[in-house]
């Protein structure tokens, strides 16, 4: 078991005082090597869940376990990367990948071997030497995900990577994510907005309810070709679970 | 490639335009050279100040002073910036006197520092960096408090220490404020200087202006005030060159 929250509540103080309850006793288990993805409304408490599992925010309530161990602080479990790539511009690429293993004690020859070979992982050879301003968006993205995967995290934490691209990057992108994730064997946990990208490339979905975000739904995705989002759109299930995703976001109620 | 040929000459045209403009028009309008000297005129008197009135002394005390004012001032100021740019306590307990201590006007203080050091360098050295100081403080603590949370978690996320932090990611993200704080600080160093000169002493470009005002040389004021835009431009020039270096990773824009 790779990932486990028991009954996790985080309330956040407000300007007069009062306070917030943005994640209400939110209990689930990532295995290892799984990839779960995590549905929702806007603002119904997925980013902070990514947090606290970063050790970035303590829990009001309840622990968070990353192997076995409580989260009480940032630690070297985890690497997460966001929907902004978030790659320092006055590095270039090859010392963006470097940067998480800089505070790790890892000597400089041994840094460039693992970014030069996250760098190959990621489809970014002959880049190395560029800065992030000289990259597209899809490109950035993979050299966040370099630098992910350079630290060598027991699990990986996504939120939303792929929200700010174009509709055809975005595909590639996808694939080419989930073929290196799973070939890394790598626990992730991908929070979305969008539907049919958790049916993709999930082994499984949580479901959240408005705020207070609480676990409305779990549905796991029994199709092939996780490591292939490309396949795995042409097979009609995919539209099934779509559908079945709707209608726990009431969505259609919504609408009307 | 065309169009900075084609500014450049412009430029070169206006220059020399104002230069004929300023040799003809007085003579033409009938305007007496003690109120309005010709260019001609203008280098005359700067051949004579430099035989007579030991001119690049003054230019070079002024010059100097300029840098040390500039360089401990924008020191200072920054140093401030990034120490309470790191504690939001002190920041929220200071602002107050930094904002009033910037509104103040830093030259009133000369006679002051005079009546303090004497007629010495001190008082024009205190003036330069006081007016330094608080362009450069205010960019960079602007700066450290629009430093992108998410990359300070990143940070974080990967476990480095506070120091690590600031050196690799808040430093770094403040630097182009920095350097548009410094330029600003180059040009306000001149006045300082000029201000500490015209107040008191006998040394300096601020000093030819007031003792060339005292004599009615308006062609010696002239010559000053010109100087003391070189002085000024060369400063700024440098820093517009260093900062091209510093910020190489930010992307052109194409005009
Ligand atoms: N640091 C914070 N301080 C105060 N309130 C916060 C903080 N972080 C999040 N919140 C609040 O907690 C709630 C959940 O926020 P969160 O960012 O987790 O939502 P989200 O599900 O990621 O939304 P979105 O899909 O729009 O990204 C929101 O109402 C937000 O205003
Ligand atoms: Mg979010």
């Amino acid at each position: 078991m790779a990932l486990e929250f028991r009954h996790v509540s985080k309330s956040f103080g407000g300007r007069d005082g009062g306070s917030l309850l943005a994640v209400d006793d939110v209990s689930f288990r990532v295995e290892e090597g799984e990839f779960v993805s995590v549905v929702g409304p806007s603002g119904c408490g997925k980013s902070t869940i990514l947090s606290m599992t970063a050790g970035l925010y303590q829990p009001t309530e309840g622990e968070v376990l990353v192997s076995e161990e409580r989260v009480t602080g940032p630690n070297t479990h985890v690497g997460f990367m966001l929907q902004k790539d978030l790659l320092l511009p006055w590095r270039s690429i090859i010392h963006n990948i470097e940067f998480g293993l800089e505070s790790r004690g890892v000597p400089r020859a041994q840094r460039r071997e693992r970014a030069m070979r996250e760098l190959a992982h990621c489809h970014l050879e002959g880049f190395e030497n560029h800065f992030p301003y000289q990259l597209s968006g899809g490109m950035r993205q993979r050299a966040a995900l370099a630098r992910t995967l350079a630290i060598d995290p027991e699990i990986i934490l996504l939120d939303e990577p792929f929200s700010a691209l174009d509709a055809q990057t975005k595909l590639l992108l996808q694939n080419s994510f989930a073929g290196t994730i799973k070939e890394a064997g790598k626990t992730t946990l991908l929070i979305t907005h969008d539907l049919s990208e958790a049916v993709l490339m999930s082994d499984r979905i949580l479901v959240l309810s408005e705020r207070p975000g609480q676990i409305i739904a779990e549905i796991t995705v029994d199709l092939p070709h996780r490591d292939k989002p490309i396949k795995r759109r042409l097979m009609p299930e995919v539209g099934d679970y779509a559908a079945q995703l709707f209608k726990h976001l009431k969505l259609e109620e919504k609408a009307a | 490639m065309l169009r900075t040929h084609a500014t450049k000459l412009t430029s070169a045209a206006i220059l020399i335009l104002v230069l004929v403009a300023w040799e003809v028009l007085p003579t033409a309008l009938d305007v007496p050279r003690f109120i309005i000297p010709t260019l001609s005129d203008s280098m005359i008197e700067l051949k004579r100040m430099w035989t007579n009135e030991g001119l690049l002394g003054h230019v070079t005390s002024t010059a100097l002073l300029t840098l040390i004012g500039f360089l401990i001032g924008s020191l200072l100021g920054a140093v401030m910036g990034y120490l309470l740019g790191m504690s939001t306590f002190w920041e929220k307990v200071l602002s107050p006197y930094i904002l009033a201590l910037q509104i103040a006007p830093k030259v009133a203080f000369a006679p002051l520092f005079i009546m303090w050091f004497g007629y010495n360098s001190m008082p024009k050295l205190l003036v330069t960096v006081l007016i330094v100081f608080f362009p450069v403080l205010v960019n960079v603590l602007q700066a450290m408090r629009t430093v992108d949370r998410d990359l300070v978690n990143l940070a974080r996320a990967y476990n480095l220490t506070r120091m690590g932090i600031f050196w690799k990611v808040e430093m770094p993200s403040t630097l182009p404020n920095l350097m548009a704080g410094l330029r600003i600080a180059s040009t306000l160093a001149v006045i300082g200087v000029t201000v500490g000169e015209l107040v008191g002493g006998n040394t300096g470009l601020g000093y030819l202006i007031s003792y060339g005002g005292g004599q009615a040389n308006a062609a010696m004021v002239f010559n000053a005030i010109i100087l003391l835009t070189v002085i000024g431009f060369v400063l700024y020039a440098a820093l517009e060159r260093i900062e091209e270096r510093v910020l190489h990773y930010l992307p052109k824009a194409d005009h």
